[in-house]
């Protein structure tokens, strides 16, 4: 058995951490920062398509309102510059930010909680050294009364328990390392956990997929229909890496995470997370359904459809072909409960993520303009009962509401 | 009064193949790389979506993707005695418009040039002897021999997945593939495409004769495919829709789907689309090339600076860049002298239509570069020792699609129009054929490209004027070879056939091909060619014209892109491994 502090050490990489502590600013401590900033995807949220990086201006639209990622650069009057570090570790720990103002949890306090000191310290070392960027961010765009920050005491007490991350002896430290970065750095559940109506976290269900901004990030425990059970740690870290592997292409807000942080982590790293998540305890073998019979009127016109829109990439046996058109047949997000991902991309088209390992990019078109509800539909419905596939009809009620709130906020 | 931009390394001129391929290998070398790109950004996902890729209307017969003569132009003629007017429709060739150029709107064939084109003349002097060779046909060796190509032909099919079988590996023939190819040092990237039926039929005629038929080898590709740029291709689907049209399945070949995934990540290569390159500017030497001008959209001017100049337009564009920078001396049809504009030529095209006995070919489910090909009469495959031409072609079952506003095959003395014309399209739909022969066109001492002196421009520029026609050499080798053609064709028993052997004069309304090269041909020999063997400029020493077509001395039985994708890999190749080391003249 692991010395349990010799574990800790493990996990948080901080072997050195005496030595880093003498010099807060040392190029080690920094290298470890810029690399943390990598893991917590900070720029996916703080760094505008276009703008400087880390500067803000990405707004993230919440089921509340609108929230703008600040400005987290050195600036004294836009930035973090006039920031403490001691407030900065409280604004990851606590969420509570310069002088003591409450966050909101758009920023994902909840999940960076878990951090060590010593990891949050090595990003404000980081951050310290980036270019201040001038430019003025407001924040707080939601509507009376949750732009009163003060209800987030509130929240906070129902919703939000601080506290590091604990390993677990148990186990072993890649699977330790991996724990960490998902539940803290790398804050998976943001997405991937579905939320209460306040916006809290379903503790009782983590990673099971969540609903947000129009996408459903899919279930990621080890569920062998509904989550990635079936995928090897060499899948999910093929994924992880390059955004590409043999059952799909990551695209929509995944594709940001993949791009500005999962892509660039060490390989030893993205390991640990697959250890995790093929071991993370949560995730049974959920029941499959009764496919709907082929004769059912929706799955006719889907197959129908299916034919003519979409069997020249996806192929008769959807298929696909690997890292151009995902595959539909055994895919987990095909038959998940939840449509969301699915109508949209059908309605809107996507496009996957470009990585240095699979720099392609392909694209799915957008086929609002030739399909109505009713014809999205059926063929949602035909591809989520055919070829081994089972999983609820969906309704054309379903494809309305998806396309009324894609005309809203595309 | 052009706005001047900030310094570049390297600045090149269109962005198709040759483009993309020299920014992606230049950029990677770490030098900062601009494209100036006349035409729009075109992009698979956004611009050729499945959903409406295959429409024939907008992009087969109203030619969407394809350069509007109120762009540019060219003035046409058969002969030095004609006065040439302006095309103002593209008709008989069509030159691509945007990102991807050419290799956008392609078919897909994707052939080598035969180990003798390569040294043409000495070739037909030692077997045949040099008085045979007609006084006024210019053809010339190439500067390199198909042995120094060989690994770049591979590397540029390795970049485009091409789908084909081999016929000589390293020397040994292989069952199956074109016998008479040159050696490949590796089988093709993909294998070849299922054949339709009317190919089937094809290849069972000309074996029961004799030949030798093999698949051609194929841009569009056969099973999906990831190219050394990590970039994926996908299969081919057969719909039919190549030529003209954009690939929304990713599995044609093209600039957009083989390079540029991987080229728009470095960020040390910028594209600026929509803007005219108008000259190469020459310092006051005349002898170095310190960047391009270039009009955008909204008519204002820019001046681009940069240390390496590449001309990688469309080969005709080539020439007229060449021609309006003073960048070479321009070709004199007259005294011979000069070079730009020398060794025009063109393709010599032929085609044998047939309607079959009881047969459903189902030819609409084709693709753009798929069929079974002979190669007996191509190039000196075959004796020509008594023949009274030199020269030669490939032929076979090419049926690309069977697209319905184009592809309307009826018996002959069908009425062109009402009740029967209709019952007799619906009856033979499925029954026409036609098969083709894909011939050399060789160089002519009044064949050539210059200044026209009376038309201009938009932007107040002389027009290029082209001045071409088929000679007796190559009416001679159609007649051949189409004679060839029509035997294997009445093999297969048809109802009824129509064999046209291509016979002069050349006419620009007719669409035969677009495969016009020459211009700034390459050579060894700076009296007969603009650039040295490495696509140098002889004159400029930063201009390379990277292996555009307009860099062949004569056109061979062949598709160019093969060639020209060969050359664009070994222009870089000689960039980064001699011009970077030592910057001036490579020879």
């Amino acid at each position: 058995m692991m010395n349990r502090s010799l574990l800790a050490a493990v996990v948080f990489g901080s072997l050195t951490s005496s030595a880093l502590a003498q010099d807060p600013q040392s190029f080690d401590r920094v290298e470890r920062g810029r690399y943390l900033s990598i893991l917590g995807d900070c720029a996916g949220c703080h760094t505008a398509p276009g703008g400087a990086s880390f500067a803000g201006g990405l707004a993230l639209d919440t089921p509340f309102g609108k929230l703008v990622a600040p400005n987290i650069t050195p600036d004294r009057e836009t930035g973090i510059g006039n920031m403490t570090d001691d407030e900065f570790v409280a604004t990851l720990h606590e969420g509570r930010g310069h002088n003591g103002r409450r966050l909101y949890p758009a920023m994902p306090y909840p999940a960076y909680t878990k951090m060590s000191e010593d990891d949050v310290r090595s990003m404000r070392a980081y951050f310290k050294t980036l270019q201040p960027v001038r430019n003025e961010v407001v924040s707080n765009q939601l509507p009376f009364p949750l732009n009163i920050r003060l209800a987030m005491v509130f929240w906070n007490w129902l919703n939000f328990t601080p506290g590091r991350f604990q390993p677990n002896p148990q186990k072993s430290a890649a699977w330790n390392r991996g724990a960490y970065i998902v539940e803290g750095p790398a804050h998976c559940g943001t997405c991937h956990t579905p939320k209460t109506l306040l916006g809290g976290d379903k503790t009782a269900m983590p990673l099971v997929g969540g609903t947000l901004q129009g996408w459903f990030a899919p279930d990621i425990t080890t569920d062998t229909r509904k989550g990635i059970g079936a995928w090897s740690k060499e899948d999910l870290a093929q994924y992880l890496k390059t955004g590409v592997n043999s059952f799909t292409l990551a695209s929509g807000p995944m594709s940001e995470a993949i791009t500005h942080s999962t892509s660039q982590m060490n390989d030893e790293d993205i390991a640990a997370i697959a250890t995790y998540l093929k071991d993370s305890g949560v995730g049974g073998n959920s029941a499959k359904p009764t496919p709907i019979a082929a004769s059912d009127n929706a799955m006719r016109a889907g197959a129908a459809i299916y034919k003519d829109n979409c069997a020249a990439c996806h192929r008769d046996s959807g298929t696909g072909d690997t890292g151009l058109f995902p595959k539909l047949a055994g895919s987990a997000l095909v038959q998940s409960d939840d449509p969301t991902t699915l109508a949209h991309v059908v309605l809107s088209g996507t496009r996957a993520v470009s990585t240095v390992g699979a720099p392609t990019a392909p694209a799915m078109p957008a086929f609002d303009w030739r399909l109505n509800d009713a014809q999205v539909a059926a063929v949602l419905t035909y591809i989520r009962n055919s070829w081994g596939n089972a999983a609820a009809a969906v309704p054309a009620g379903a494809v309305a509401d998806q396309r009324a709130s894609l005309t809203k906020t595309p | 009064m052009a706005r001047k931009l900030p310094r570049k390394d390297v600045v090149i001129v269109g962005l198709g193949w040759t483009g993309s391929i020299l920014a992606y290998e230049l950029a990677k070398q770490g030098l900062d790389v601009v494209a100036i790109e006349r035409g729009p950004w075109r992009d698979t996902a956004t611009d050729f979506p499945p959903g409406y890729a295959q429409d024939e209307l907008r992009y087969g017969v109203r030619l969407d993707l394809f350069l509007r003569p109120q762009q540019e132009t060219l003035t046409v003629r058969n002969n030095m005695t004609q006065t040439a007017l302006p095309i103002r429709r593209f008709s008989g060739f069509l030159p691509g418009n945007g990102v991807g150029g050419a290799g956008v709107h392609w078919n897909g064939q994707t052939w080598r040039f035969l180990p003798s084109d390569f040294n043409l003349r000495s070739h037909l002097e030692e077997r045949y002897g040099a008085d045979k060779i007609p006084a006024d046909m210019t053809i010339q060796d190439w500067p390199v021999t198909y042995d120094e190509l060989e690994p770049y032909y591979d590397r540029f099919e390795k970049l485009a997945g091409i789908s084909g079988k081999a016929g000589n590996l390293n020397g040994v023939k292989q069952a199956g593939g074109n016998p008479f190819e040159g050696w490949r040092s590796s089988e093709y990237p993909t294998p070849p495409l299922k054949q339709n039926y009317g190919s089937a039929l094809f290849a069972e005629a000309a074996t029961k004769l004799g030949y030798k038929p093999f698949p051609r080898p194929s841009g569009n590709i056969s099973e999906a495919y990831t190219n050394p740029l990590g970039v994926t291709m996908g299969q081919c689907t057969y719909c039919g829709f190549c030529e003209r049209f954009g690939c929304g399945n990713y599995a044609k070949a093209s600039p957009q789907v083989c390079v540029l995934p991987a080229l728009m990540r470095l960020p040390n290569f910028s594209v600026q689309t929509e803007s005219e390159v108008t000259r190469v500017n020459l310092d006051s030497t005349g002898k170095r090339a310190t960047g391009v001008t270039y009009v955008d959209t909204s008519g204002e001017e820019w001046e681009q600076p940069a240390d390496i100049v590449l001309v990688c337009a469309f080969s005709l564009f080539n020439v007229r860049l060449m021609l309006l920078s003073g960048i070479g001396k321009p070709y004199d049809p007259v005294t011979g002298k000069g070079v730009v504009g020398r060794n025009y030529a063109y393709q010599t095209t032929s085609g044998v239509s047939m309607i079959l006995k009881d047969k459903a070919l189902n030819s609409f489910i084709a693709t753009g570069s798929g069929g079974m090909m002979i190669d007996e009469f191509n190039g000196d495959n075959f004796d020509h020792k008594d023949l009274g031409f030199f020269g030669g072609g490939y032929m076979g079952s090419g049926q690309t699609g069977a697209r319905p506003i184009t592809t309307m095959p009826v018996p002959k003395g069908t009425p062109k129009w009402g009740a029967q014309w209709k019952k007799a399209a619906a009856e033979t739909y499925n029954s026409g054929y036609g098969i083709s022969t894909h011939g050399s066109s060789y160089s002519y001492r009044d064949c050539y490209l210059d200044l026209d002196p009376t038309y201009k421009d938009h932007l107040g520029r002389p027009l290029m004027r082209m001045t071409f026609d088929f000679k007796d050499n190559e009416i001679k080798m159609s007649q051949f070879l189409t004679d060839r053609l029509a035997e294997i064709a009445k093999a297969l028993d048809p109802v009824e056939m129509t064999a046209s052997p291509r016979k002069g004069p050349w006419n620009s309304t007719i669409y035969q091909t677009t495969h016009n090269t020459g211009g700034t041909v390459m050579g060894a020999d700076p009296e007969t060619s603009v650039v040295n063997r490495y696509c140098q400029s002889w004159d400029v020493s930063n201009v390379f014209v990277p292996g555009g077509a307009s860099v062949f001395p004569q056109n061979h039985g062949y598709n160019p892109t093969g060639t020209v994708g060969a050359l664009a890999y070994w222009t870089a190749d000689a960039i980064k491994n001699r011009y970077l080391k030592n910057p001036g003249p490579l020879v």
